[in-house]
């Protein structure tokens, strides 16, 4: 299978939202409760039950205002810090295509993958509502099911966001051919994030009108420093027990503490 | 739609007014972004910086109810820049038209039309006419200099309309208007074209109508009617509005936009007469001279032969009085009173879509029986358990039949294309549900029965129907309606033999009794046709026979081609664009005869050359000889030469010029449902309000008066005054806001689908009221925060988002905040229905109340569409006390 990528480009997203929809119909996630907080925007994060959502933000801007439509989604990274993160062997894979996949009934619900991710995705079943145990961790598959299964002629092979995306503004594309859409982008003035060969050579790349942090990205997206050290440094020292424990502290403060506050829900 | 959804890729300018497509045509905004990568600008004009907005290079605010002031000066600037497209408003429009000189408009008479009665509202409309020479053809001037012709006289109404006078009706600055202005002005020359997409935004006013003529005249100045790219296109509220319309639904036209019978039409002689336009006008084809074949061919569909004449069925055909109004607002006025019995609410939910709806809600305490047809229980169908309901004193008996829903049945659909699809059942309904069609089937033989059997008032038009559309049991009853042979009616069949002179070809053609007809063009005011719809007639292919094989003139063998059987064309999907201009005939398929763009001839100069060789549909080829239909006789004399490529051409027949640019006395000019042959800038006596749009205030507005002539709002509305729910507030201190009902992506209509559904309520789970910071600021809101809004006529709870993409609007020298409401809530929640799915509750129950609570009962003075995009109302701080109020 070669290598696949979806692009966002959010000049052409109007956010009509049929993505978020797409998403929950095809891969049977259940609606959260929800209630209006003085914003379009819902639900108000990301969940096991929610692995996409629009991002919306009013911006000033030289050009007057803007209403900027962001997407939180899993960015499928080539260096993935879930991955990174990850303790258990085979529960977190890169596929062929590109795509990264929590594999649930491996996830033991540590929880580090969770904090582990640069752009604040996965997060984790506390209930055990999806019926793979607590705490396991959920986040965007890229529709592996329909990868495999599809059909190529009906474009029923591609994510389901993309298949029901109307303006075009989602759209998955080989790897091989972004280079020169990247370079369409770049002459039209939009600016790309993410993407193969980008600092963490996502699968998913963003061509933004705007700065990414005015779409709810962060602007130098890293892998936090407690993971790296964990899998660079500390792990091949085999000192796993005790950096567990400073792990799960932290991972505690960055789950928690600031998810809320990263993602302009409210404006 | 004039053109179609695909076709607004090839515009140069989108004007997005009087619509947001990007929340509720969100398909249609793939074309929008076409025609941006194609390099085309994007104009959103809209009293909110919408989703739309957000997408488009210009924004350009303006108070709700003030489209005409905007377009208004939208003329005047074209017309002071000389930006007309000259040779096309000349030869395709009324321009050159000499008006009657006792004509005169609002600058002369305050804000009146020349023949105003004060006593009946009404206006005379004798001086809106045309002068005619000694054989009754308008008289005209090609220089358009006489100061009576259309255009000077266009001039001097709009002359009014300064960019300052705009500005200060609006709200919209200077020079953002001039913006929007010279952008849309920019597309009267050359390969350039303008689109116009418009929805409610533009209907649900008092001057709704004016608002889109005034748009037409825009059009028509820069020569963008008929052509690619161009044209006024009405984004449909819902998928199949458009068929609703094209097949009558409407009181005061048959299908086929066929005028309703009234009670003094003495004959169907007389009725189908009255149809067709009188003109003396030499290269107008006139086509609506066909009507009689149309109405003939509609009382067979309706009657088949039984009764032998036409005029015996004609007297079976329902009439209104004269001068009767059967419009929604009417109808809910009459129920009010106590005039209706018993109503059905089919595939409808009048408690939460009817404007004023606590008047609705009321009305249906009076009457004895309702039934309701839908999907999901809702504010209609259990009203009297609704918020300050007495379930105990109310006696309407409710019955509530359940339907399947579109992809539980097949069928077919006319979307605003004017484009037929033909749409397969996927799933079978639950439970008892069935198609509307069986509903209605059933009903039908319960009644006809009754009828049968006890006779009563008038059982004629019951007894006589024909009604074959399925297979019979025993007592000849239809089983089940089979949809295919609805659409087979509604393309038309012979119901006798008959050899007519093909009109193409020239030749004698039989026709056997049942054959399908080709297309409208036959059809026969003889009563030897049936059609239901006569501009879908032609969406049938005909059957053809088995071809053997053999050997052809070349001597090479030549394969067996098998029989073909009848087949709707709407089921096609054919994918080839012959033209490159995205028209694809072979998808589905479009009235009429599967034109994509209608007035398509207004696409090409009066030779018959494209204006544009960029934007090229259609020619006219003089040396096209026309094939004679194989097996067939030929023709006694044969057709003349000439014929049009590409598009199906509107009329057929030669353009109105000779190369040579000598006039063609056997050519038609281009606008053929037009008397004049020519599109319409001066209205002449169409519409109630006058020949040309003029600004009028909102019923209820924020300012004292209109800026432009002492007649602040439309003349000839009609006010309702006689049920208590009927109040207004007009610069009324309690409420100073404009208020403005819309839609959000996520809903459908009154929510009646899509509320059940989890993930859309999830999305957008209850009432907002969007409002400006400075409002907020002003009042003390705080964004998220519960608030109520409230009109003369009723409240609704809201929670507050506050944003700047409301801002205030300075209208003369006072500041005018607006806020805005989405109407697809209602109080019958899945939590208070008391209703389970697979054994559990619903998940996702919304919030709020319909917002039509808060619209008036006031409607457009030519269609009746009420007013719910301009009223005005409070918001104040939520009490614990409202939340009792609910019910």
């Amino acid at each position: 299978m070669a290598a696949k990528m979806i692009v966002v480009d959010t000049s052409k997203c109007t956010a009509c939202r049929g993505c978020q929809t797409a998403c929950k119909m095809w891969n049977h996630l259940a609606a959260v409760p929800t209630e209006g907080k003085g914003t379009y925007e819902n639900p108000p994060d990301l969940g096991s039950t929610t692995y996409t959502r629009i991002l919306w933000n009013e911006v000033e801007t030289a050009k007057g205002l803007q209403w900027f439509f962001g997407q939180a989604r899993c960015m499928h990274c080539g260096d993935a810090g879930c991955m990174k993160a990850c303790p258990v062997p085979g529960a977190i894979t890169r596929l062929e295509s590109g795509a990264v996949v929590i594999d649930q009934s491996k996830c033991t619900g540590c929880k580090y993958c969770v904090f582990a991710c640069p752009f604040n995705v996965p997060r984790y079943d506390r209930a055990g509502a999806r019926g793979f145990g607590k705490d396991r961790s959920f986040k965007c598959t890229m529709c592996v099911d329909r990868q495999a299964g599809g059909n190529d002629a009906k474009k029923t092979n591609i994510p389901a966001c993309c298949k029901t995306c109307p303006t075009g503004a989602l759209s998955f594309i080989d790897k091989e051919g972004f280079q020169a859409l990247s370079d369409a982008a770049t002459a039209k003035g939009l600016k790309v994030y993410g993407g193969p060969g980008s600092k963490l050579d996502t699968s998913v790349a963003f061509f933004l009108e705007g700065e990414p942090h005015q779409y709810g990205l962060p602007d130098k997206p890293a892998i936090p420093a407690p993971t790296y050290l964990w899998r660079t440094v500390l792990k091949p020292l085999g000192m796993v027990a005790f950096v567990a424990g400073v792990v799960a502290a932290l991972a505690h403060y960055f789950a928690i503490g600031p998810k809320d506050s990263g993602e302009g829900g409210e404006h | 739609m004039t053109n179609h959804w695909v076709d607004i890729k090839n515009a140069d300018v989108v004007l997005i007014m009087g619509s947001n497509p990007a929340s509720n045509h969100p398909i249609a905004f793939r074309w929008i972004t076409r025609a941006k990568e194609n390099g085309g600008t994007i104009v959103c004009v809209d009293p909110r910086f919408t989703q739309s907005a957000a997408k488009s290079d210009i924004y350009a605010p303006l108070r709700s109810g003030t489209d005409i002031a905007f377009l208004g000066g939208m003329i005047k600037y074209i017309l002071d820049n000389n930006l007309i497209f000259t040779d096309y408003v000349k030869l395709y429009t009324n321009a050159t038209h000499l008006v009657n000189p006792d004509f005169k408009g609002p600058g002369e008479l305050d804000g009146l039309f020349s023949g105003f009665n004060k006593e009946t509202k009404k206006y005379d409309k004798a001086t809106w006419s045309f002068q005619v020479d000694e054989k009754g053809v308008v008289k005209k001037d090609p220089s358009m200099k006489d100061p009576n012709c259309v255009l000077q006289l266009l001039k001097k109404h709009y002359s009014r309309y300064t960019l300052e006078m705009v500005s200060s009706i609006t709200g919209c600055p200077t020079d953002k208007l001039e913006e929007v202005y010279k952008v849309v002005g920019s597309t009267g020359a050359g390969d350039r074209t303008c689109t116009e997409l418009y929805a409610m935004g533009w209907t649900q006013h008092t001057v709704g109508t004016q608002n889109i003529r005034c748009m037409t005249i825009v059009q028509q100045l820069l020569g963008n009617m008929g052509v690619p790219g161009g044209g006024i296109n009405a984004m449909r509220g819902e998928s199949n509005v458009q068929g609703s319309t094209d097949f009558g639904l409407l009181f005061h036209i048959l299908p086929g936009y066929l005028r309703t019978p009234v009670a003094t039409d003495a004959s169907f002689k007389a009725y189908s007469e009255s149809l067709v336009p009188k003109t003396a006008e030499p290269l107008s084809m006139n086509w609506m001279k066909n009507y009689p074949k149309y109405t003939a061919s509609l009382l067979r569909a309706f009657y088949g032969l039984n009764g032998g004449s036409l005029e015996t069925q004609f007297s079976w055909l329902p009439k209104t009085d004269v001068g009767m109004n059967c419009s929604w607002l009417t109808i809910f006025d009459n129920m009010y009173k106590g005039q209706f019995t018993g109503f059905f609410a089919w595939g409808q939910n009048p408690a939460a879509s009817g404007s004023n709806s606590n008047k609705v809600r009321n009305a249906l305490k009076k009457l004895e029986w309702m039934v309701t047809v839908n999907l999901f229980d809702n504010e209609t169908a259990s009203f009297w358990r609704g918020p300050g309901m007495n379930p105990a004193e109310i006696k309407t008996e409710v019955f509530f039949l359940p339907c399947v829903f579109i992809f539980e049945k097949n069928g077919s659909l006319n979307n605003s294309s004017r484009l037929q699809q033909w749409r397969y059942k996927a799933a079978q309904g639950p439970g008892q549900t069935l198609p509307d069609a069986d509903i209605i089937n059933e009903l039908y033989f319960k009644v006809r029965k009754l009828y049968a059997d006890k006779g009563g008032a008038f059982p004629d038009p019951i007894l006589n129907l024909s009604w074959e559309y399925g297979e019979k049991d025993a007592n000849g009853k239809i089983k089940e309606i089979n949809p295919e042979t609805v659409a087979y009616e509604i393309n038309g069949y012979w119901v006798q033999d008959k050899t007519i002179d093909d009109a193409t070809t020239k030749q004698a053609r039989p026709f056997k009794k049942g054959d399908l007809v080709p297309a409208f063009t036959y059809l026969q005011d003889d009563g030897s046709t049936a059609c239901g719809c006569w501009v879908m007639s032609g969406s049938a292919a005909l059957p053809a026979a088995a071809v053997p094989a053999g050997v052809d003139a070349k001597g090479n063998p030549t394969p067996a081609v098998p029989a073909k059987p009848r087949s709707l064309k709407s089921k096609g999907r054919g994918k080839a664009d012959p033209t490159g201009m995205g028209l694809t005939p072979g998808w589905g398929w479009s009235w009429p005869v599967n034109r994509r763009i209608i007035y398509n001839r207004a696409s090409v100069d009066g030779t018959g050359k494209p204006w544009s060789a960029k934007k090229n549909i259609l020619k006219w080829n003089p040396d096209a000889e026309i094939k004679p239909l194989a097996n067939l006789p030929a023709a006694k004399t044969p057709p003349p030469k000439g014929g049009w490529v590409g598009d199906v051409v509107d009329g057929g027949g030669a353009p109105p010029l000779n190369a040579d640019g000598s006039v063609n006395e056997k050519g038609f000019l281009p606008f053929i449902m037009k008397g004049a042959g020519v599109s319409s800038i001066f209205g002449g006596a169409s519409l109630a309000e006058g020949p040309f749009p003029e600004h009028y205030e909102p019923l209820e507005c924020p300012v004292e008066r209109n800026l432009l002539s002492g007649t602040r709002i439309n003349p000839v509305i009609k006010i309702f005054k006689d049920a208590p729910e009927d109040v207004f507030a007009t610069c009324d201190d309690r409420f100073p806001l404009v208020g403005c009902t819309y839609r959000v992506s996520e809903h459908w209509q009154t929510g009646v689908i899509t509320r059940w559904l989890p993930t859309q309520a999830e999305l957008a789970p209850g009432n907002f009221v969007e409002m400006s910071v400075e409002l907020a600021k002003e009042r003390g809101f705080a964004n998220g925060e519960k608030v109520v809004v409230e009109s003369v006529r009723g409240q609704i709870e809201a929670i507050a988002i506050v944003t700047k993409r409301f801002r205030p609007f300075k209208v003369g020298e006072n500041i005018v905040h607006e806020v805005g409401v989405p109407w697809h809530f209602g109080w019958a929640t899945t939590a208070r229905m008391d209703v389970k799915a697979n054994g559990l509750p619903y998940s996702n129950p919304t919030f709020g109340d319909s917002a039509n609570l808060l619209c008036p009962t006031v409607g457009d003075a030519n269609t009746m569409i009420p007013e719910t995009k301009a009223f005005m109302v409070n918001v104040r701080k939520w009490t614990p006390a409202d939340e009792k109020g609910r019910g």
